[in-house]
């Protein structure tokens, strides 16, 4: 290996490293359990949501794919998990495993629709597909309960030991479990270098492909992870909540989750945790004012959001985190373009 | 068969209308604008706060729910929209999803959200037969009125000054402006002009499509399928992208109702896939 491929090979594996900021991150929720003793039904809302977002920024903010049809993959995993506990699959790892499965095999099939087409026609791919499921779980009562949503769901133990309890304590140490898992994972495979042929292609697919990033196959790969990720975060939402109804596949959730990961800025995982936190925050807050109207507000969010200036607004926070990391983390950082030539 | 073909087509000239100015500012001028669908709202609601609260006859509505809302639309796109064109995809779909909320709740608190009667004056209702089929009076005077605005439209965009002025700053908005052209000017005029055919096309399908505050949402799919579908070089393709929409759609709910939207939606990947510049897209 040549001088700069160390450099850079030493630099990528330092950035890759826990700083005590992000340790400090997720002492918070923990910190949660004992701050809102009342609260862990909201806090394990707000785990699920802070997982669909995540699985958003591995597509939107990883490679550039904006969707409006999202919530197609969180649907369908809240349904198959659903429809497994009824069926005596009882046991929440497993539904959570086929609700992943489930959803990442819709992923794969789709990204290849999604990826033929230049943008408009990736928006309008992504909504249709989340369309028909929609449709489809409207009309199929006899699988998914129609209108009336799916009744009987019961989830057993997390674990066969953990019973989920009336006041959500058990639902969210076990969102709050999955997440944290979920989000290391996803954490080591966008520092990897797969994830740094994505930031490539995010930057100027044109060229990724001319330096020989396989830009098709690194696409439907993200894809189908961010697909299992949404349905892993759907299928929670089934266990915890013990019910499905059509609106886990309504377009506003697809609008939600989008201004959730806007809000918590794109591209750096913690985007989606920092905007979940907010959003439910402004929701509860909102919804308590005006129970009819909350959404109004919402709109308005994200007029103000676009016309200030989403980079401006979101810099702050990224910004702000990245320097205290520099600064906790010791100040591994130097720029690659002082390397020797 | 004659009936279901004729509500077809009805049905599809009215969402050309709704969608023609859209099928400018998305097919044209590259803007995302999701929230379309809420100036055919606010057209909608216009014509049944005159003709309700007011006793304004039908007739006089349709031109004051065009000029309501095409003024609602320059007033939006001189103060919002017009600092967002050659922005990102995303803030121009955030934007939009945003401007949508606010429509829905806003519609929802002024006018309240149970669907609004439309009543059609009596010279307009009852049927005619024609052709062994019975054909509604008020969808004959929809499509009446639809082959006027398009042919009126397409006469405008091809024939006129204004019509070329328009082509050349969306094709090369910079030439354009050194040619003398106020583009900025151009893309306002056409934008209220569309927002106010959406508020027309609302205005006269409130007995059709219906009306309550969640419109924009429930028809945001249809607009979008017309004009990425149709295509974007002429207006001729989402007309028959629309004339398309509307017959299947009718036609399907009516001999396959367990499948619902189901076709149409799956119908439009597969367009997509298959075409994705448009089933009726010249090659530019």
């Amino acid at each position: 290996m040549s001088a700069l491929a160390t450099r850079i090979a030493a630099l990528h594996k330092a950035h890759g490293r826990w700083s005590l900021l992000e340790i400090g991150f997720w002492l918070l929720p923990i910190a949660a359990i004992w701050l809102f003793p009342t609260r862990h039904l909201t806090l394990s809302e707000i785990g699920i949501l802070a997982l669909f977002a995540l699985s958003l920024d591995l597509i939107l903010g990883f490679a550039g794919i904006v969707s409006l049809g999202h919530t197609a993959f969180f649907g369908l995993g809240a349904y198959v998990a659903g429809i497994a506990t009824i069926h005596g699959l009882t046991d929440p790892t497993l539904g959570l495993l086929l609700g992943a499965l489930a959803a990442a095999l819709l992923g794969f099939i789709t990204s290849f629709l999604v990826l033929r087409g230049s943008d408009l026609t990736r928006l309008m791919v992504t909504l249709g597909v989340a369309s028909v499921l929609a449709e489809i779980a409207n009309q199929a009562s006899w699988l998914t309960g129609g209108a009336d949503g799916l009744q009987g769901v019961s989830a057993g133990p997390v674990l066969g030991i953990f019973d989920f309890d009336l006041y959500g304590t058990t639902a969210y140490l076990y969102v709050l479990g999955v997440l944290f898992v979920l989000f290391v994972i996803a954490r080591r495979i966008v520092t990897s270098p797969f994830g740094l042929s994505l930031r490539a292609i995010h930057g100027n697919a044109l060229r990724a492909r001319a330096i020989g990033i396989p830009v098709d196959r690194r696409l439907v790969a993200i894809y189908t992870l961010s697909a299992a990720y949404a349905g892993v975060a759907g299928a929670l939402l089934t266990q915890t909540t013990d019910f499905v109804s059509l609106d886990v596949l309504d377009f506003h959730r697809s609008a939600d989750v989008l201004l959730v990961l806007v809000i918590g800025g794109t591209g750096y995982l913690y985007g989606g945790l920092i905007g979940a936190v907010f959003f439910k925050a402004v929701q509860d807050v909102l919804s308590n004012l005006t129970p009819q109207y909350w959404h109004f507000w919402i709109g308005l969010i994200l007029v103000l959001l676009v016309l200030v200036g989403r980079e401006r607004l979101t810099e702050g926070p990224r910004g702000l985190v990245l320097w205290l990391m520099r600064r906790i983390g010791g100040a591994q950082e130097k720029p690659v373009e002082e390397a020797p030539r | 068969m004659v009936t279901l073909l004729f509500d077809g087509i009805a049905y599809g000239m009215l969402l050309f209308v709704l969608a023609s100015g859209l099928s400018v500012t998305l097919g044209l001028m590259r803007f995302v604008n999701l929230a379309h669908g809420a100036f055919a709202m606010a057209g909608g609601y216009v014509m049944v706060v005159l003709m309700h609260r007011y006793g304004v006859p039908f007739l006089a509505t349709l031109p004051l729910a065009f000029l309501a809302t095409a003024l609602l639309g320059a007033v939006l796109e001189r103060t919002l929209y017009a600092r967002l064109y050659g922005r990102s995809q995303l803030d121009q779909v955030l934007f939009s999803i945003g401007i949508v909320f606010m429509a829905i709740a806003s519609a929802d608190f002024v006018m309240g959200s149970e669907q609004q009667m439309v009543t059609v004056p009596p010279w307009l209702q009852g049927r005619i037969e024609i052709f062994g089929g019975s054909i509604g009076r008020y969808r004959a005077f929809v499509v009446g009125i639809c082959i006027v605005i398009v042919v009126a439209l397409q006469a405008i965009l091809q024939g006129t000054r204004f019509g070329s002025r328009l082509r050349a700053a969306v094709d090369d908005p910079r030439v354009a402006r050194g040619l003398g052209i106020k583009v900025p000017m151009i893309f306002a005029v056409t934008f209220a002009t569309g927002s106010g055919l959406a508020g027309l096309g609302g205005a006269l399908g409130g007995e059709i499509l219906g009306l309550d505050p969640t419109f924009p949402l429930k028809f945001m799919i249809y607009f979008l399928i017309v004009v990425t579908v149709g295509g974007t070089s002429s207006l001729t393709g989402p007309f028959l992208a629309a004339l398309i929409l509307g017959i299947a759609d009718v036609m399907g709910k009516y001999y396959l109702p367990a499948l619902g939207s189901f076709i149409i939606y799956t119908l439009m990947i597969i367009a997509l896939i298959l075409r994705p510049q448009g089933l009726f897209a010249r090659a530019r």
